[in-house]
């Protein structure tokens, strides 16, 4: 069966005619061609397809593209200017927070979520914070340095709007 | 330690410069293979066996073919009319590519369903009805060789029972000699289990065949395109797949650890899927897929360690049971069936070792590829270091102290291990002595005394490995008989820039940012002018790929030669520019001077200008060159590793405290890339110590083949790790290098085992086969109390 949908994507709004069945991380790597988004399990346990959705991190291998009618999404291609990066993707340069960069996409956009509702995490809330994503390459440390920058880098920029 | 010849802009070895591939990678633009979208493509989706053991007795296409968008059933009978239906494996043995008659594992291919969309080659997949007429599985190894044991490769013609083949190298008898005279022998069975490498990206292709030129372009999930060129023109060469027309490209890797080396039946089918219907098959492997067709290790090792009463090492002895599944798909050099297990005396120095290895066929996925290691040294480090480390707990010595006393000495390089290896290098004691003074082995020692006394269970391990990586030499090492060497080919252009391209492949090591950095390192040219191109086997020279820790003792070593080159045509240049004869040109980083007036100089630059504006007569223009390396030796990297590990009474949880690991990988080109690859390596060693294990039950159902039981570590798991080096450069390397990806992956899981079992010693537990879980702690705590 086929539904209607209408979402903002990166900025963009979309309308599209979705099968009930399709899965949200198709919707986007397939329909929408933003193909950042990555599948590494199809069981929401690797986070690879981590998306923000209405502000809150989700995997959205496990998301139906119809239950995202109305929403706002941002993929990880939404998150900085064209050539520019956001703390988080420049904290991973700087720190070699990635190898491969195939969990990077969702690691970055569960990191946008956590430093949102703990701007200045411990390295054990990080750890936590950042659990349910899996990166193979790393073995995280650099990743928790990574998200520490981007921290002390934001919290800096809100001082200096505030 | 190492200093930088470069400056920091020119960005040469020993600079943690920043990775050059990372920003597509950030911005969500990395091109992986299921990122690879083609006009007109069609999905594949296999079909695979409930069962581990089974006759086919029909394949009913009909209900599937039914289905709007499914195009076509690809089974055993279809590709048995291209005699398609086998392929071999890299060691020459032999798998179906799809089976016309019997399932040999579960989750083995059955049939291929094509369809226009993903989500209807799955509607098709559920719809092919397949008859099986089930068998009972061989699952335990042990049981392969029991005399009324069913004969699982009737097809192979030599084959009368299941055993593969028996390996062995060393004196048996003398070895036997020592052991039966020796003051303490010290005896233990080790299992080291299947895991499966788990890169985040599974396996994957893209196969598109043009019918108008005859060319095939592959997009594969690859370590060695130019490999698998080859391989899939000796294959399909009868249908009319000529090498020239194959071009295999792997685009961005989302990890590979040897799981991206083997040739998957699915590539095949994808092929000869676009080769019938002439569009492009894309075929992507789901993670439980990905997962249960798990291989790695597997090798039950009944190991002896013999010693006088004051724990000299005396001998070694190890007979191993290696389960392969239905066949044996080691990704091994071809004259070494158990690839580099003879490794296993390890880091010490004694005269006499045996050992014998007998591989047996099982109804379990194709088995013994290697898993980040360079081909079975890991299974060969765990038995030395956990049998080292018993007999320290048999004779009542600190662990330590009896590894300082059996090392290989620095001055005993190079050295000629009892098992017949040239150790090119290193300083064991040093590096030992680096990792005790990091972690504080001295209080931690204490420490444990105290918490003893309090019935309080703490533990200190240690690993000292000895790794052997970087193969060639080609006269000893070959893949299917393909020579291990391989390759770099620089282009520098007129204005100064340079393209270079190597027969291996990164799958996340940061290939374009090391390679660029020996260039520069080679040439003086800053590495941010240097592009780096990888994976193209119509654009690359020919290389045998990476894995087995060999991209840097063989494609870097590659680089820095075909740069010698060019110096050395670059001081011709000069000495003309100059208006000096060649023997009064010196060439100091990025620039050929006058001996005895530096000021007369020209950059290098300025000499790849001239080469293709102002060329010397008689000189050929342009400034490229080419190199495949065939390394002399292999290179030995080694380590210090230690753990500090609690263990609750109670619930048998196990926390890591401290881990410190010492690395002697040679000269380091980026010190920043290897730390994350240790880092990473070291999560990939905690991961089979404690929590990783392919499960199977009696009728060989895999237990745990999703994420959500197979458990690969998090950031909570995962320890903090500290790490340094030592450095003792190969003599033999030109840039003095060793590799570095593996060990960790080596060095970890018996450090952390021996520690835990430590933890344990005054219970009386002397050994645990790995992982190690809460839940085995706990029933061996109950089981000694």
């Amino acid at each position: 069966m086929k539904h209607e949908i209408t979402l903002t994507i990166n900025g963009q709004s979309v309308t599209a005619e979705v099968d009930s069945r399709l899965l949200l991380v198709h919707f986007i790597r397939e329909n929408l061609d933003l193909t950042g988004t990555h599948i590494g399990c199809d069981t929401s346990n690797c986070g690879a397809c981590t998306i923000l959705l209405n502000g809150k991190s989700v995997k959205s291998c496990t998301y139906l593209a119809v239950r995202a009618d109305g929403a706002e999404i941002t993929t990880i291609e939404g998150i900085a200017a064209e050539g520019t990066n956001h703390p988080i993707q420049q904290g991973f340069h700087d720190q070699h927070g990635l190898h491969c960069g195939f969990c990077t996409p969702g690691m970055i956009m569960r990191s946008i979520d956590l430093l949102n509702n703990n701007p200045n995490p411990t390295e054990e809330e990080i750890r936590w914070g950042i659990s349910g994503n899996l990166c193979r390459c790393t073995g995280y440390n650099n990743i928790v340095k990574s998200i520490r920058q981007a921290a002390e880098e934001m919290q800096k920029e809100k001082e200096t709007t505030v | 330690m190492f200093k930088c010849k470069t400056s920091a802009e020119v960005g040469g070895m020993g600079h943690s410069v920043k990775r050059k591939e990372d920003a597509r990678f950030l911005h969500g633009k990395g091109n992986y293979v299921d990122d690879v979208k083609l006009p007109g493509m069609l999905t594949m989706v296999m079909v695979r066996s409930p069962y581990a053991y089974a006759k086919i007795k029909s394949i009913n296409k009909e209900k599937a073919l039914a289905i709007p968008g499914v195009l076509a059933v690809i089974t055993g009978e279809d590709l048995a009319q291209y005699n398609l239906h086998w392929m071999p494996t890299l060691l020459s043995d032999t798998q179906m590519v799809l089976p016309t008659d019997t399932v040999m594992h579960q989750a083995q291919e059955v049939c291929a369903v094509i369809a226009t969309d993903r989500y209807i080659a799955v509607d098709g997949a559920e719809a092919v009805d397949v008859q099986y007429e089930p068998m009972d599985p061989i699952v335990d190894p042990f049981k392969a060789l029991d005399k009324d044991a069913p004969l699982l490769r009737p097809d192979k013609e030599d084959q009368k029972d299941n055993q593969i083949y028996h390996w062995e190298r060393g004196d048996r008898a003398k070895t036997d000699e020592v052991i039966a005279n020796a003051d303490v022998v010290v005896k233990e069975r080790i299992h080291l289990p299947r895991i499966h490498v788990a890169s985040i990206e599974t396996c994957g292709c893209v196969a598109s065949y043009d019918k108008d030129t005859e060319k095939l372009v592959v997009y594969l999930t690859t370590q060695a395109p130019h490999a698998i060129r080859t391989v899939v023109a000796l294959v399909a060469g009868h249908v009319g797949l000529s090498e020239e027309k194959i071009r295999i490209i792997s685009p961005d890797i989302g990890g590979g650890f040897g799981g991206k080396v083997p040739v998957y039946p699915a590539y095949v089918v994808a092929i000869a899927a676009t080769f019938l219907i002439g569009k492009p098959v894309k075929w992507i492997e789901d993670r439980s897929e990905n997962l249960v067709n798990g291989f790695a290790r597997d090798y039950h090792m009944d190991c002896e360690l013999a010693a006088t009463k004051d724990g000299k090492i005396q001998a070694f002895k190890v007979s191993t049971l290696a389960d392969h599944g239905y066949t044996d798909s080691s990704a091994n050099p071809s004259k070494y069936p158990t690839g580099m297990f003879s490794i296993c005396t390890g880091s010490y120095d004694y005269e006499h070792a045996f050992a014998e290895l007998d591989a047996v066929y099982t109804n379990k996925a194709p088995g013994g590829v290697a898993y980040r290691c360079s081909f079975r040294v890991t299974e060969a480090v765990h038995a030395i270091e956990r049998m080292v480390d018993k007999l320290a707990a048999k004779i009542g010595k600190d662990p330590a102290l009896l590894r300082l006393e059996n090392f290989i000495k620095k001055e005993q390089f190079p050295y000629s291990s009892p098992l017949g290896w040239s150790y090119d290098s290193g300083d064991y004691e040093a590096t030992l002595k680096k990792a005790m003074d990091m972690l504080g082995y001295d209080d931690y020692k204490k420490e444990q005394a105290q918490k003893r006394k309090e019935g309080k269970l703490m533990g200190i391990g240690i690993s000292t490995f000895t790794e052997v990586v970087g193969a060639g030499p080609s006269k000893d090492f070959d893949i299917l008989g393909i020579a291990m060497f391989d390759s770099a080919e620089i282009r520098v252009h007129p204005t100064g820039k340079a393209l270079a391209r190597f027969g291996t492949k990164s799958q996340g090591q940061g290939h374009e940012t090391t390679y660029a950095q020996i260039l520069a390192e080679e040439l003086g040219i800053p590495y941010t002018d240097i592009e780096i191109d990888e994976g193209d086997t119509d654009t690359a020279p020919y290389g045998l790929g990476t894995y087995a820790s060999r991209s840097t003792p063989t494609a870097g070593a590659a680089a820095a030669i075909a740069a010698r080159k060019l110096r050395d045509k670059g001081k011709k240049i000069a000495a003309y520019l100059l208006e000096v004869s060649e023997e009064d040109i010196e060439w100091e980083v990025g620039k050929y001077f006058v001996k005895g007036a530096p000021e007369k100089s020209k950059t290098i630059q300025e000499v790849v200008f001239a080469a293709y504006t102002n060329i010397p007569p008689g000189m050929e223009p342009g400034f490229e060159a080419t190199h495949y390396y065939d390394p002399p030796n292999l290179t030995f990297p080694n380590g210090a590793y230690i753990c500090v590990v609690e263990v609750e009474k109670e619930t048998g949880a196990i926390d890591v405290k401290r881990f410190v690991a010492i690395d002697d990988c040679g000269n380091i080109i980026n010190p920043m890339i290897v730390e994350g690859q240790v880092h990473g390596g070291l999560t990939q060693g905690i991961a089979p110590a404690m929590y990783e294990g392919i499960e199977y039950d009696d009728e060989g159902n895999v237990l745990n083949g999703t994420f959500m039981d197979y458990l690969v570590p998090t950031a909570v798991e995962s320890p903090h790790w500290e790490t340094g080096h030592t450095i003792t450069p190969s003599p033999h390397h030109p840039l003095g290098a060793k590799g570095v990806a593996e060990s960790p992956t080596v060095g970890a899981p018996p450090a952390i085992a021996n520690a835990i079992i430590d933890a344990l010693a005054p219970l009386g537990i002397e050994h645990l086969d790995i992982p190690i879980t809460p839940a085995k702690v706990w029933e061996a705590i109950q089981a000694h109390s």
